[in-house]
């Protein structure tokens, strides 16, 4: 009477276990099959295998230490094959964490959606949607993160003249209720020390 | 033949059909709440509009009990018991007998009860004001404003004449534009009296939420609003004329593209200049609602120091310099950027000052900035946005010269008076709070953009810095503030007047 339950219970165990494991390979082989880290620990991903891999130097801007001012940093960014691609390697660097000494301008978590150049060279940068929830607010928190924006894709890619940032492939009046964002904007050097 | 219908109707009742009375359904209430609006369906039974117990048990969280002594319903809430008893016109609140229109009826397992049982019975043991308004078929709980509203087509003209009237006295916002008439009505939701019809150059009338949207002809021109105030309605004419006869240049006024404001007025050329430059000024706290700006280290929110700053700025230049100011808000809502604007744009502001608090990734950074509208290099500079000007007459006589200005730049023709305005606040502020390092910036801020008027954003401390973020939530800090914002207006009226 027991027995054909206890049989079921121990077939429904096993194929449980049996799909965890599947599903912990699968997640385990999509993890390490990602080009490139969206996130945290590029930084060293990139520094490992400077050696190996073609890079270009490119300035990418930060917070300096007093919080003051933007400061261009020269850093190693793998090479790519054309000005998108390219672009798409500058900004996953911005968006990892900042070098010692310095405080990234963009909010800790915003993972790039998306990049592309048009023809006429505008650039378009769309983020995921926590550049707008996680910013701290204030004008000038702001401007350092649309200005930091803007010129790491305008410094490095000389083609490009003006930068559309968009939030979820969308249009967003602000990120946080402040700096105009209808319209692409063109490199600021108000603020770079 | 009534009678017969009737007692037909009450035999079945009590055979305890509950099907029955689905025939002569009368379309629902509307309950409105603090959460929002429900229906609240009702029921005809012997001539007599009722609703049904278990409906308010559901919708206002009453607790219902069969009151097996009295042969009756008790519904209770919070402690507090009202007593229906079946075939009497009355209920029992705790203890005192209130009578009703008509007795509670049963219908099988279910009771119903007449109206006004709503605010005479249930009101009374209920924590919150239960109101019913029959014409409009509402039910009101709670102390929210539900401002009676009525549109009218005075006249079909053209020039057609419409009117708004709201009672009691509501602010309303009105944004008139190319086609159409928006009316935002301060308020949580509205109690609309039929809307009318098309007629001269009005296509449509309707409501969505608490704005009132009047579609105007194709043929109409831009409208032309008028207060009428009184003690307790608010109301507000409009007349609409057809688009040649309010236009003189080229083009018409009813066929301007998306994007284009109503037209900007400035005093004819040959009226003296007015005697106090800035007559009305629109102070805007930063934020609100939802948006709750940024959050200092001790967890004081942005969006609550901004209103506070910014009632006692207006109550400093009421008094002090008779000035009439208007908030874009006055509690803690969600304001969109397009209707602060529109506020200052709407009453003709002649100054706007946005209140905000700063951030930055350093806790070091401190103290007071001002930012004004940094132009792209491809805007043309003032005066140079504005089409031709034409002149409209004025329904009080004399005539008015007015310009198309794009909405998205109408700041440029205001550069020098925002330039001027920012440097009399920098050194205003200087002497009554710390300054930060780039005092005066300019940037693409977006509130300022579409502003007919001198304008700009002050951001008064870093609340990211944990001393500043103290210091702006003390008195002294707010009151100092508020002095250097009225020590700058005060200033700009004397230099706008001596410029003149």
């Amino acid at each position: 009477m027991l027995q054909p339950r206890q049989v079921a219970l121990g077939l429904a165990a096993t194929l449980g276990m049996a799909l965890i494991a599947l599903a912990v390979s699968i997640g385990l082989e999509r993890l390490f099959s990602t080009p490139v880290p969206e996130a945290a620990d590029a930084v060293e991903f990139a520094g490992a295998t400077a050696s190996d891999v073609a890079h270009i130097n490119a300035t990418l801007f930060y917070v300096s230490e007093d919080g003051q001012a933007l400061v261009g940093v020269r850093r190693e960014v793998p090479l790519a094959e054309g000005r998108i691609e390219q672009g798409r390697q500058i900004l996953r660097l911005a968006l990892t964490p900042p070098p010692r000494g310095y405080s990234s301008p963009i909010p800790r978590g915003t993972t790039l959606r998306g990049f592309y150049v048009t023809d006429r060279g505008d650039a378009f940068i769309d983020l995921s949607q926590h550049a707008t929830s996680g910013h701290p607010g204030g004008s000038f928190a702001e401007m350092l993160t649309v200005s930091a924006l803007v010129n790491d894709v305008t410094a490095n890619l000389p083609a490009v003249q003006r930068v559309q940032i968009l939030i979820e492939g969308q249009h967003v009046d602000t990120l946080a209720g402040h700096v105009d964002l209808r319209r692409p904007l063109t490199r600021d050097t108000s603020l770079v020390r | 033949m009534r009678t017969t219908l009737a007692a037909a109707l009450t035999t079945a009742l009590l055979l305890g059909s509950l099907l029955l009375a689905q025939g002569t359904t009368p379309p629902p209430l509307t309950l409105i709440t603090a959460q929002g609006r429900r229906p609240l369906p009702t029921t005809m039974i012997r001539g007599q509009e009722m609703v049904a117990t278990d409906d308010l048990v559901s919708l206002l969280q009453v607790a219902a009990r069969e009151d097996t002594t009295a042969g009756g319903i008790a519904l209770s809430y919070k402690g507090k018991t009202v007593v229906v008893s079946p075939d009497q016109p009355m209920v029992s609140v705790a203890g005192r007998l209130v009578p009703l229109q008509s007795p509670a009826i049963r219908n099988g397992r279910r009771w119903f009860v007449s109206l006004d049982f709503l605010p005479r019975g249930l009101s009374p043991i209920y924590d919150a004001r239960i109101e019913l308004r029959r014409p409009s078929r509402l039910v009101i709980v709670g102390d929210l404003r539900v401002p009676r509203v009525t549109v009218r087509l005075d006249s079909a003209g053209p020039p057609t004449r419409l009117s708004i009237e709201a009672s009691p006295s509501t602010l309303i916002t009105p944004m008139v534009e190319s086609g159409r008439i928006v009316l935002r009505l301060e308020a949580d939701a509205l109690d609309v009296a039929p809307l009318p019809q098309a007629g001269g150059l009005l296509e449509q009338a309707r409501t969505e939420g608490t704005t009132v949207v009047l579609t105007l002809s194709p043929r109409a021109g831009l409208a032309r609003a008028a207060q009428a105030s009184g003690t307790d309605v608010s109301r507000l004419n409009f007349d609409v004329p057809l688009a040649g006869q309010t236009d003189s240049a080229a083009t018409p006024a009813g066929a301007l593209p998306a994007g284009v404001t109503p037209p900007t007025t400035t005093e004819a050329p040959q009226l003296p200049p007015s005697p106090s430059g800035a007559r009305l000024i629109v102070l805007d706290p930063g934020h609100g609602g939802a948006d709750t700006g940024a959050t200092g280290p001790s967890g004081v929110q942005e969006k609550a120091l901004t209103l506070e700053i910014a009632r006692r700025v207006k109550t400093l230049l009421e008094s002090r310099l008779g000035m009439r100011v208007l908030l874009t808000r006055d509690d803690d809502r969600n304001v969109s950027l397009d209707e602060r604007t529109a506020v200052a744009n709407n009453n003709k502001a002649n100054l706007f000052v946005s209140l905000h608090l700063n951030t930055s990734p350093s806790p070091l950074m401190s103290g007071a900035e001002i930012y004004q509208l940094r132009l792209e290099r491809e805007t043309p500079g003032r005066r140079g946005t504005a089409s031709e000007p034409f002149t409209l007459p004025l329904t009080t006589g004399g005539t008015r010269t007015v310009a198309l200005v794009p909405w998205n730049l109408a700041q440029a023709r205001h550069r020098e008076d925002s330039t001027l305005l920012a440097n009399l606040l920098e050194s205003s502020l200087r002497a009554q709070v710390p300054m930060g390092l780039r005092p005066i910036q300019e940037a693409p801020m977006r509130v300022l953009a579409g502003l007919d008027m001198a304008a700009v954003v002050v951001e008064l401390a870093y609340l990211s810095n944990p001393e500043q973020d103290t210091a702006s939530q003390s008195d002294d800090f707010q009151n100092k503030a508020a002095q250097a914002i009225l020590e700058a207006v005060s200033a700009y009226r004397a230099a706008w007047r001596g410029g003149q």
